[in-house]
Formats: structure tokens, C-alpha cells, sequence
């Protein structure tokens, strides 16, 4: 083996590449939050003013409304998915023709830019040119309007994510359920057990790792979901979509308070942080401690 | 009993195949629309094709600028993570690094942060601190290759990592035993062994880069504008154009397609950390 130089010279860019990029970014913005910054206001210069930026956030109503259809969008966006992705894994399991092309089909929305799904979804549920609100009133009657509606663009939304990540979770789940040994499901057939006896105490324990680890993945998703929205509604009706990452896009962003807009940064990803440490204390960690 | 449910499967899979589909579908049908058609009746079937959208891309100067940036930022960028990547597999396999694992960790927490967290820092840093003189990073295609290496270096080195893994070390050091450089192993021992890995990483992490626009957004606003930039300034408050906006939907999500048909089974792997195989 030649001397570990070498291999220490063979690391350096990638340590200095996400170190300029990812290390120094993190560092400055959280170092930004506790400043006073507006490099265009009558004060350009940076003043250190404590915890004052996270104190304004806590009674910014902009922010809160932002943080409440953000947890919003994610619970319903990763349930939905979850479940749809789990029945969806369970009906690919027997036995039909095909199962390769439905598979791939199946996996196609994953490579798709956000933006183009967001395109896509405004092309169909705009009024006026799309096709969704077109049925829906010819057939229901019902006036589907995103532009106007917060409860629609919400909901659209919703749909556009569950059709954009569902496939994520189902081949997750595929994967899963087919590395489970029959033996188990064998026994209880025997011992007489019904359906439900089967999902809920063999099963679900048997795959509730793999539909952890991907609900993990999911909300961490879910929660800097951006592009597609900032497409499909700009973050409105009002504000009724204007999800954290949009949030800072389009109303931080603009804005010049630099030391606000940082002390709001901060905040998402301590957020992100805390949701996915919740997740693994409460859920994944206990379970590692039974086995 | 058996036929039925096979028949029921098929059924089922069908639907859901539709459901997938139909948006991509519509995404095509209204690029070959002229706009008069848009405001009728929506007809599921297409009865005519109206090329005028596409020329009208094609022949956009700007719109051509766009693609051509996108092209070259995504490129560089896979180029450049698949090579540090590789480099930083080949060391973190092939050497008794200190705290080695930990840093193996790290490189993935850069990925796992909300991108809109970085905008602000990334905006400041790059007009003010990284810069040579009159040159900022900002608005320029080597920017943008670089900060996309926050969010595809991570994911490069966790992909590369098992295929160098799998290369057995003893060739190496047969290599060196027959008076071999370091740079003859890795080049013309490891890295020929390590080629289907290499390119699926860096198709993966092209379509990637090719498909950004948060950061694109932001750090860009005349030179170095990408393509999915350039989709959303089709739409304005004053009116959008959807066939063009559709058409360049089209364009953007061509080649993707195409890396989708090459490197299929690797796609939930790679969304997935590696956490599931294909």
C-alpha cells in the first residue's frame, strides 16, 4: 500500500469543493442571522443585534402562515404517498404479464425535472386551457379554479407530488417485499390467520424499516419542495401554497434584509433538521434498540 | 380464479400506467397546438401536428443560448463530480484515512439541506467574497458547475463507493509489485474495472444538474441562464405563451428520457442514497 498522502492528496478537492459550497455557506449564513444587514437601507453597514432577527420571525405572520401549509403540504403529500405506494407494491406482487413495462412506466415521473412537472400540471389545471377543469365542470359541474381557490391550489399541489414521488415509495416497497422470506406468511396461513392478522403483525414489523427509511426520504423531500410550485401556482392563491422554500424565494430573497433573510434560512433548515432527528428518535431508533 | 385476477392485475396496472402517461402526453399534444386551438374544446387525440412552436424555439436566439449553457453547465459538472468523486472513492477504499467513515457521512449532509437554505449565503458569497478581481462567480457557467457540486459530489461518491468497493484490492497492489505508478493503477487497473459504474454516475448526476432551477434562478441573470430558467420566464403575469412553454418543457425533458431509457435500474437507487437497489 503506498503512504497515505497520497490518498489524503486524492480527497483534497472534494473537501475543498464542498467546502467553499457547502461548509462556508452554512457557516456565513448562520453567522448573517444574528446580524442587522440591508446593504440598500439608510444603515448599510453590519451590525450585530443578537437573537433580535429570530424574534421578529416568531411574530412574522408571513413566515408562520408559510410554515403552517408547508407542514400541511408535507403530511398530506407523504401520507397519501405512503399508503398509495404501499397498495401499489402489494398489487405488483402477483403474478401478471407485462410486469417489466408497467415497472418502467411505473418509474418514469422520478427523472423528471420539478419545474417540467410543474409545467405540466399548469398546462392541464390552468382555466381556461386545461383539460382538468374542463371535465370536471362538464361532467360534475364543479369549477375547479387554481388561481382562485386556495383550497384547489393546495390540493392540486398535493396531487402534483403524489404523482411526481408515489413511484419513489412503490419501488422502495417492491424492493422490500420481495427480499421477505415466505416463511413467516407460510406459518400463519397455517396457524389460520386472515388477511389483516397477516398485514398488521407480519408484514408491516417486516417492512416498517424500509417504509421508514422511506418516509425519511420523502419528508426531507417534502419539505424543500420549490420548483414544481413555484411553476404550477407562484405560491399562491394569496399564500395558500407558498411553502417554505417558495417563501424564501420569492418573498425573503427579493428583499435586501440580508440579515433577516438568513435568520429565516436558518430557521428551515433547523426545521428540516429537527423533523427528520424526530423521526429517527421516535420511530427508528427505538426499533433498532428491540432488535 | 387465477385467470381473473391476472386479468384484474392487468386491468389495474393498465390504469395507473395511463395516469402516469396522460401528462406526459398532454404536455406533447398542446406543444403541436396553435394557440387559436388551446381555448376549444380539449381533444384527447390530435388530429393535426403544428410545428410552428418548435421552429419558433429552435430559431429563439436566447432560448438557443440557454440550452447550449445548460449543456455545458451539466456536462462540466458531471464530468467534474464523477472525476473527484472517483478520486475520493478510490481513496477512501484504497487508504487507512483517519476518520475516514465520518467524512464519508459528511459529504451526504451537504446534500440533504434544503437548496433554498443556500441561496441567500451562495448569492452574498459569490458577488462579494468569491471573486478574482473583476471576476465573480456570479451569473457564469463555471458557478454554476461549481455549486452544483454541493448536490452531486455527495451523491457521485456514495454511488462510486460500492463499485470500488467490489474491485478487489489485490490487483492494485499486483500492479504496484510489477513497478506501476499510483496514476497507471488508478487509470489503467481500477478505473476500466470501475466503467459501468463511472457512467451510470455520470448520466445520473447530468440529468440531475440538467434539471436544477432553484439555484439556476438565483445565481444566474443574463449569461448564464439555463433552459429551466428560461421556462419560467414564459410565464408572466401579462399573458403566457403555453405552446412555447410547452415545447421547451419538451426540450428540457428529452434528454432526460434518453438517460432514463440508458440507466433505468439505478434511478430509485440513486434517489434513495443507495438505501435500496433497483
Amino acid at each position: 500500500m503506498q503512504s497515505n498522502k497520497l490518498g489524503w492528496f486524492l480527497l483534497a478537492p472534494t473537501l475543498v469543493v464542498l467546502f467553499f459550497f457547502g461548509v462556508v455557506p452554512f457557516l456565513y449564513v448562520v453567522w448573517l442571522a444574528f446580524h442587522q444587514w440591508n446593504p440598500f437601507a439608510v444603515d448599510p453597514t453590519i451590525i450585530y443585534n443578537g437573537a433580535e432577527n429570530f424574534r421578529r420571525l416568531v411574530f412574522d405572520q408571513a413566515f408562520l402562515s408559510s410554515l403552517g401549509v408547508t407542514l400541511a403540504f408535507t403530511f398530506f403529500a407523504v401520507t397519501t404517498q405512503v399508503i398509495l405506494g404501499y397498495v401499489l407494491a402489494q398489487a405488483f406482487m402477483r403474478d401478471f404479464p407485462g410486469k417489466a413495462i408497467f415497472r418502467t412506466i411505473h418509474t418514469l415521473p422520478l427523472i423528471m425535472a420539478p419545474i417540467i412537472v410543474g409545467s405540466i400540471w399548469k398546462l392541464m389545471t390552468t382555466p381556461s386551457i386545461g383539460i382538468i377543469p374542463h371535465y370536471l365542470d362538464q361532467w360534475f359541474g364543479y369549477d375547479l379554479n387554481i388561481g382562485q381557490s386556495a383550497i384547489a391550489a393546495f390540493t392540486i399541489t398535493v396531487i402534483m407530488d403524489v404523482w411526481h414521488w408515489t413511484p419513489l415509495v412503490t419501488l422502495t416497497l417492491i424492493a422490500a417485499l420481495v427480499s421477505l422470506p415466505p416463511d413467516p406468511f407460510e406459518q400463519a396461513q397455517i396457524d389460520g390467520a386472515n388477511r389483516r392478522q397477516i398485514f398488521w403483525h407480519i408484514t408491516l414489523p417486516m417492512i416498517s424499516p424500509a417504509i421508514l427509511a422511506t418516509v425519511f426520504i420523502r419528508l426531507m423531500d417534502a419539505l424543500r419542495t420549490v420548483d414544481e410550485v413555484l411553476m404550477l401556482t407562484g405560491g399562491g392563491p394569496g399564500s395558500a401554497t407558498r411553502y417554505l422554500g417558495v417563501h424564501i424565494f420569492r418573498e425573503v430573497f427579493p428583499r435586501t434584509n440580508y440579515g433577516y433573510g438568513s435568520a429565516v434560512s436558518v430557521i428551515v433548515l433547523y426545521l428540516t433538521i429537527v423533523v427528520c432527528w424526530l423521526l429517527f428518535v421516535g420511530l427508528i431508533a427505538p426499533r433498532n434498540k428491540k432488535a | 380464479m387465477k385467470r381473473q385476477s391476472t386479468w384484474l392485475s392487468l386491468v389495474f396496472w393498465i390504469a395507473v400506467s395511463l395516469i402516469t402517461l396522460f401528462p406526459i402526453y398532454w404536455l406533447f399534444v398542446i406543444s403541436v397546438k396553435p394557440a387559436v386551438d388551446l381555448f376549444t374544446t380539449p381533444d384527447l387525440f390530435l388530429k393535426s401536428f403544428y410545428w410552428q412552436n418548435y421552429l419558433d424555439v429552435l430559431t429563439d436566439r436566447t432560448l438557443r443560448g440557454y440550452m447550449w449553457n445548460s449543456l455545458i453547465v451539466s456536462s462540466g459538472n458531471a464530468l467534474l463530480v464523477t472525476t473527484l468523486g472517483f478520486l475520493a472513492c478510490y481513496a477512501l477504499t484504497r487508504y487507512d484515512l483517519g476518520g475516514k467513515e465520518s467524512i464519508f457521512f459528511w459529504t451526504i449532509t451537504n446534500r440533504m439541506a434544503p437548496p433554498a437554505v443556500f441561496l441567500l449565503p451562495l448569492f452574498l458569497l459569490m458577488t462579494s467574497y468569491y471573486r478574482i478581481g473583476n471576476f465573480s462567480l456570479l451569473d457564469t457557467k463555471i458557478g454554476l458547475i461549481l455549486v452544483y457540486c454541493t448536490l452531486n459530489l455527495p451523491f457521485a461518491i456514495w454511488t462510486l463507493r460500492p463499485t470500488l468497493d467490489g474491485i478487489p484490492k489485490d490487483l492494485d497492489e499486483a500492479a504496484y509489485m510489477d513497478g506501476a505508478s499510483s496514476w497507471k493503477v488508478i487509470s489503467e487497473v481500477v478505473f476500466p474495472l470501475a466503467r459501468p459504474g463511472v457512467a451510470v454516475t455520470l448520466m445520473l448526476t447530468w440529468v440531475f444538474a440538467w434539471n436544477e432551477y432553484l439555484l439556476a434562478a438565483t445565481l444566474t441573470n443574463f449569461n448564464a441562464r439555463t433552459l429551466t430558467t428560461g421556462l419560467s420566464e414564459y410565464v408572466t403575469t401579462t399573458g403566457t405563451e403555453w405552446g412555447v412553454m410547452a415545447t421547451i418543457s419538451v426540450f428540457t425533458l428529452i434528454p432526460a428520457l434518453i438517460v432514463f431509457s440508458l440507466v433505468q435500474k439505478h434511478i430509485v437507487a440513486g434517489l434513495t442514497f443507495g438505501a435500496v437497489k433497483g
